[in-house]
């Protein structure tokens, strides 16, 4: 195809290919441990730590990667310690960032196009620096979940029983958390702040909805993710419409179909016809 | 139940040697507190190596908080615990955590959870294995001899979400075995199961036991499903030990109706 001869083009393919890759595999992890609502605070916080880089004329990926990981450190203990109740910490969190990035936002003097680019995210302007970081990332997650997938299966299944077997689970649920925050960091200029969620979301959301082998999980939701960015990036350009935004509705369409085609939903309604025999 | 005491010991470790002392657990005035009050209150009890314990009393006696303390997954406000002669500490949990099996309650799984049967029973092997190491063969065969041991052979690819309760409750010591333990932690083993899913599971418990003289504690609040094996009887209520000895001694229906009438009384005068 023609469109792939330019030179902005191929690098948003690379850089659907690298976010699409990071964000579908983290999701396994939110989606699997039902903790969707930390992977949306994190998100916003990567996001609110972007603008006051943008803001205070530093790197606003530094200030993402910041925020994120900062966010980590206080919903971790709290949801873990269970001194507040988890939705109740998270959405404190949640509110906070959301309330610290309008701030930024506010705050800044000018036009506030590079702010708005981080909400919306530029993938067709995307540039080397970013693809290699997007790139470094999607390497590390692959090979985190390849070098330590049965202690990441242990955790994300049965947490408990992991820690009573000798399992360091608390770290590797840390590790995870920290590896989402990198994730959301190195895609939030591509993907955009607003739209980041979804692509972490709909993948493994999909995928969780067609399988029981969480390595299968993992193998659909990266194909889900990476087609998903792919898909919307020729949809986008053959329709002339804003690219973050197509890729997000293309992955919220795959996950639709894979709701209505689910296995799991005849399961469903035969496990709940066993119990109320 | 296709199970046997040869069946068994397959592996042929030996969990004999444990600590100088002959006991394989000793609490000393073990105390543990939540937010909501105290779960433990001064308890001290010492097992010895191959003994099978049972441990009864009503909700909220502190018999789940008890395990705990064994295995190390929660913080003690006071007191000491010593496991295989190790005492528990912060920096050793993990280690002794690999040498006792731990059965918790059966919780209500997501029938959807993407792992199967024979991907949760290997889970017990992973402690063990540790950080960079993939289970090879022998962990399979391990896992395979227990599935089968324990009648869950067929059921080893099927989502583990899709079994009936006391399946997942056999799933949940299949896993504790594999772990290949000295001490077996049982907590409530027979809960919420029906009555030929709770003979299934006692016997179970029994055949562990007497098959590799196996130090086992046996958790529950329902005195009839412990195992006939089970011959020293630990009764707690309010997070102590409220009375201790041999079956026959004390397992007769007075202490039994004081034991949960008592703590109804007092509960309904708080």
């Amino acid at each position: 195809m023609a469109i792939w001869e330019y030179g902005f083009m191929q690098n948003a393919a690379l850089a659907g290919l690298f976010g699409g890759l990071a964000c579908s595999l983290v999701g396994v992890f939110v989606v699997t441990t039902g903790l969707s609502f930390i992977g949306v605070c994190i998100v916003h916080a990567a996001f609110a730590g972007a603008l006051l880089g943008v803001w205070l004329g530093f790197n606003p990926l530094a200030g993402a990667l910041a925020f994120s990981l900062l966010a980590t450190a206080i919903i971790g203990p709290l949801a873990d310690r269970g001194e507040i109740n988890a939705d109740t910490s998270i959405g404190f969190i949640f509110s906070l960032m959301i309330g610290l990035a309008f701030l930024f936002v506010g705050l800044m003097p000018g036009a506030r196009t590079e702010a708005l680019n981080l909400f919306w995210g530029s993938i067709l302007t995307v540039g080397r620096d970013t693809l290699v970081f997007m790139g470094a990332v999607a390497l590390v997650v692959v090979a985190v979940i390849a070098v330590f997938f049965k202690e990441i299966q242990a955790v994300l299944c049965h947490r408990d029983v992991a820690v009573a077997v000798g399992i360091p689970a608390t770290a590797v649920f840390y590790g995870l958390l920290i590896l989402t925050g990198a994730t959301v960091t190195a895609s939030l200029q591509s993907i955009g702040g607003l739209l980041i969620y979804a692509l972490i979301l709909n993948p493994a959301a999909a995928a969780y909805q067609l399988t029981y082998s969480l390595k299968r999980m993992f193998l659909l939701s990266a194909a889900f993710g990476v087609g998903s960015c792919w898909t919307g990036l020729v949809i986008s350009y053959l329709l002339n419409l804003p690219t973050g935004a197509v890729i997000v509705i293309v992955s919220s369409i795959a996950f639709a179909i894979a709701a209505a085609i689910s296995p799991k939903r005849k399961a469903r309604k035969w496990l709940k016809s066993r119990t109320t025999i | 139940m296709r199970m046997s005491a040869s069946s068994l010991t397959y592996w042929g470790k030996s969990n004999s040697i444990l600590s100088t002392s002959g006991l394989a657990i000793k609490i000393e005035d073990a105390v543990v507190t939540y937010r909501e009050g105290v779960a433990l209150d001064g308890v001290s009890l010492d097992v010895r190596e191959g003994e099978f314990v049972g441990i009864i009393g009503p909700n909220g006696a502190g018999k789940t908080t008890l395990l705990k303390a064994i295995n190390g997954l929660v913080k003690l406000e006071k007191g000491r615990v010593r496991v295989l002669g190790t005492e528990m500490g912060r920096h050793n949990t993990s280690h002794i955590r690999k040498r006792v099996g731990y059965v918790a309650q059966v919780r209500n799984l997501d029938p959807r959870l993407p792992i199967s049967v024979r991907e949760t029973v290997m889970i017990g092997a992973y402690g063990r294995l540790g950080l960079f190491h993939h289970p090879g063969p022998a962990d399979r065969q391990r896992a395979q001899t227990v599935l089968e041991t324990l009648g869950l052979a067929r059921l080893a690819g099927r989502p583990l979400g899709h079994l009936s309760g006391g399946e997942q409750q056999k799933a949940a010591i299949a896993r504790a075995l594999v772990q290949d333990p000295q001490i077996l932690l049982l907590d409530e083993p027979t809960l919420s199961l029906d009555r030929e899913a709770r003979r299934e599971i006692v016997e179970l418990s029994r055949s562990i036991h007497e098959s590799r003289r196996l130090t086992t504690v046996f958790v529950t609040h329902d005195f009839e499903a412990l195992p006939a094996a089970c011959r020293r009887i630990i009764m707690m209520k309010d997070g102590r030990i409220w009375r201790q000895g041999e079956r026959e001694v004390i397992l007769d229906n007075g202490t039994l109706s004081e034991l949960f009438a008592i703590t109804t009384d007092s509960r309904a005068q708080r």
